[in-house]
């Protein structure tokens, strides 16, 4: 329990410094938002103005301060693209990103696992070269390439969704699952050959240990050993591996969201780097390396959970 | 054993091919890649136009050509620029530990634990987007911790091996130890890192530019393409095809390579 409290504080204390970060950079090479806004041929005493009006005009410490204390009470700052509440902006959108980063992930996790256990049995065999050929070839799609034949495919071809008209979670959730579903294999496709590569590896090392020696010794064949030995001591890499996977997820949304349309942080991303909205990228890339810290925290604490050695001393 | 290579030899195959093609459109390319023909729209793939004509009349296959190239020098340069800092950082890390190791270590933990795609998106808009050097800067720089990481555990591994000892005790200096006797040796480790690196810069840059924040035209990019690509789909699918397909080849020769260079140095799975 120690050591929870312990990596929660380490999770805040690492939020509080990506934000100085991210807060930072944009404020030293960031260039001047007024300027942005209004295009230089704003006269100077219209600059002066929306400088005030933004608050630009204060210590940098103050703003930061600001910000921050904004962040834990919803204040998030105004888009200078929007003219809009940052909070207004992103709140939807947040929503459909987690729904199509869950279910990647889900899709990921059915299709690896089994797949992985699969081909940590063809280590060795006939077809090997081949199976690790594939995987890599499956490694080397881009998401947007295949986004781009699945929307023609499944969309304008076959007719089963509408590409470029995302229904909403809010209006029709389970048209909206299925538009999810199309995006989501496309990000799916070369996180599973990662995954059930990685799944490979960490069985058959598992599988050349001298524990899987005696247990066969006694008499267990190579599924019991697998079920009941193997896959316990495989789970702590997975695990850690699985985290990253959601993490990049997450980053790898935003581009498939372009390719589908989908209404999601990653186009709210893209659309504030090209204007350079800061106040919305500064607000994302907290969100989403929020995101990336939790998902690693959750691996941690799962895997104390899971193996009781990494609780020896942890606490301590 | 003779399997082992296969990997080697097919990647080395498909990558050189592919890099004769690109260094052959440097030079030439059948037509001028952004000369559109009114009269030559929507082309299938034909013996005249290898993979057909757009939505402009501009040649598919000098356009790939030329875009493969850009794809593939941003690719090289991150991968200098990231694989050059990252060993160097890495090296003097690894062999030589203490605080600045901690420090810069615990910094790429958390560096490397983000991806990729978005630190470069960050850094490009503080850079400027839409510009290719920005991008390069952008993906070299994102690169850099995780080559770091590479090659400090390459280097440290190697840190009290005997023959690092003896040559230390020879009065060897630091910088001969390090380029002289360490560096060979963790080749095995270094250059599959650097393939899979390629590999990363070149889908981000294609990412990158396929959301138009990457590279702009004039400058033909295969992910630009692939963005217009899929305007035109449904007229010309060969566009996208042979564009998207150019860019798997590419990274999939380059995985290949990277494959059979982890297999030479021992068992892989």
């Amino acid at each position: 329990m120690k050591y929870a409290a312990k990596r929660i504080l380490v999770l805040l204390v690492t939020m509080v410094i990506v934000s100085f970060l991210a807060f930072a950079a944009f404020e030293v090479i960031g260039g001047d938002p007024a300027t942005a806004i209004l295009g230089t041929q704003a006269t100077p005493e219209r600059l002066e103005a929306l400088r005030e009006e933004l608050g630009l005009n204060r210590p940098f410490l103050t703003r930061y301060a600001e910000w921050l204390l904004g962040f834990f009470t919803g204040d998030l700052g105004m888009s200078y693209q929007y003219r809009q509440p940052v909070l207004e902006l992103l709140q939807s959108k947040l929503s459909v990103t987690l729904m199509l980063s869950f279910v990647s992930f889900i899709l990921i996790v059915a299709v690896s696992i089994p797949l992985g256990l699969l081909s940590s049995r063809m280590v060795g065999k006939r077809l090997d070269g081949l199976h690790t050929a594939f995987n890599q070839l499956c490694m080397a799609v881009p998401p947007f390439f295949t986004g781009i034949l699945l929307s023609y495919l499944f969309g304008i071809t076959l007719k089963w969704f509408m590409p470029g008209n995302f229904p909403g979670l809010g209006n029709n959730f389970l048209g909206s699952l299925k538009y999810l579903f199309f995006a989501a294999i496309s990000i799916a496709i070369p996180r599973i050959a990662m995954t059930v590569r990685m799944l490979r590896s960490i069985i058959v090392r598992e599988m050349n240990q001298a524990y899987v020696r005696t247990a066969i010794s006694r008499g267990n064949d190579r599924g019991q050993v697998l079920r009941n030995h193997v896959l316990k001591n495989a789970l702590v890499p997975v695990v850690t591996f699985l985290a990253q996977t959601m993490a990049e997820i997450m980053a790898g949304s935003v581009v498939v969201e372009q390719v589908f349309g989908i209404p999601g942080l990653g186009r709210m991303l893209v659309s504030s780097v090209a204007n350079r909205d800061y106040p919305v990228v500064e607000t994302l890339v907290v969100i989403l390396a929020f995101w990336v810290v939790l998902a690693g925290t959750v691996a941690d604490l799962l895997n104390q959970r899971i193996d009781p050695r990494l609780r020896l001393g942890a606490d301590a | 054993m003779k399997k082992r290579n296969a990997y080697f030899v097919a990647g080395l195959i498909l990558t050189g091919f592919l890099t004769a093609m690109i260094l052959l459109g440097l030079f030439w390319t059948p037509y001028d890649p952004n000369a559109m023909d009114g009269a030559a729209k929507f082309l299938k793939p034909s013996l005249q136009h290898l993979m057909g004509t757009d939505g402009f009349g501009r040649d598919i296959f000098s356009r790939v050509l030329k875009g493969a190239g850009t794809t593939y020098g941003i690719a090289a340069a991150t991968v200098a620029i990231g694989g050059i800092c990252g060993t160097l950082i890495g090296a003097l890390t690894g062999y030589f530990g203490g605080i600045v190791d901690d420090v810069l270590m615990r910094l790429g933990d958390v560096l490397t634990a983000f991806p990729s795609i978005l630190l470069a998106l960050v850094v490009i808009s503080i850079l400027g987007p839409g510009k290719t050097i920005n991008v390069m800067i952008a993906l070299g720089l994102v690169f850099i911790p995780s080559f770091a990481r590479v090659t400090r555990t390459a280097f440290a591994s190697l840190r009290d091996v005997n023959y690092i000892k003896s040559a230390r005790l020879m009065g060897a200096s630091s910088g001969r130890i390090l380029w002289r006797h360490m560096l060979p040796n963790t080749w095995d480790v270094l250059l599959p890192a650097l393939t899979i690196g390629f590999n990363n810069a070149a889908l981000a840059e294609a990412s990158m530019s396929y959301l138009c924040i990457g590279v702009t035209p004039p400058d033909a990019s295969l992910g630009y393409m692939l963005s217009e690509a899929q305007g035109m789909f449904v007229r010309a699918p060969w566009y996208a095809i042979s564009t998207g397909m150019t860019l798997v080849l590419m990274v999939f020769g380059m995985g290949l390579l990277g494959e059979g260079l982890q297999h030479r140095h021992g068992e892989v799975f």
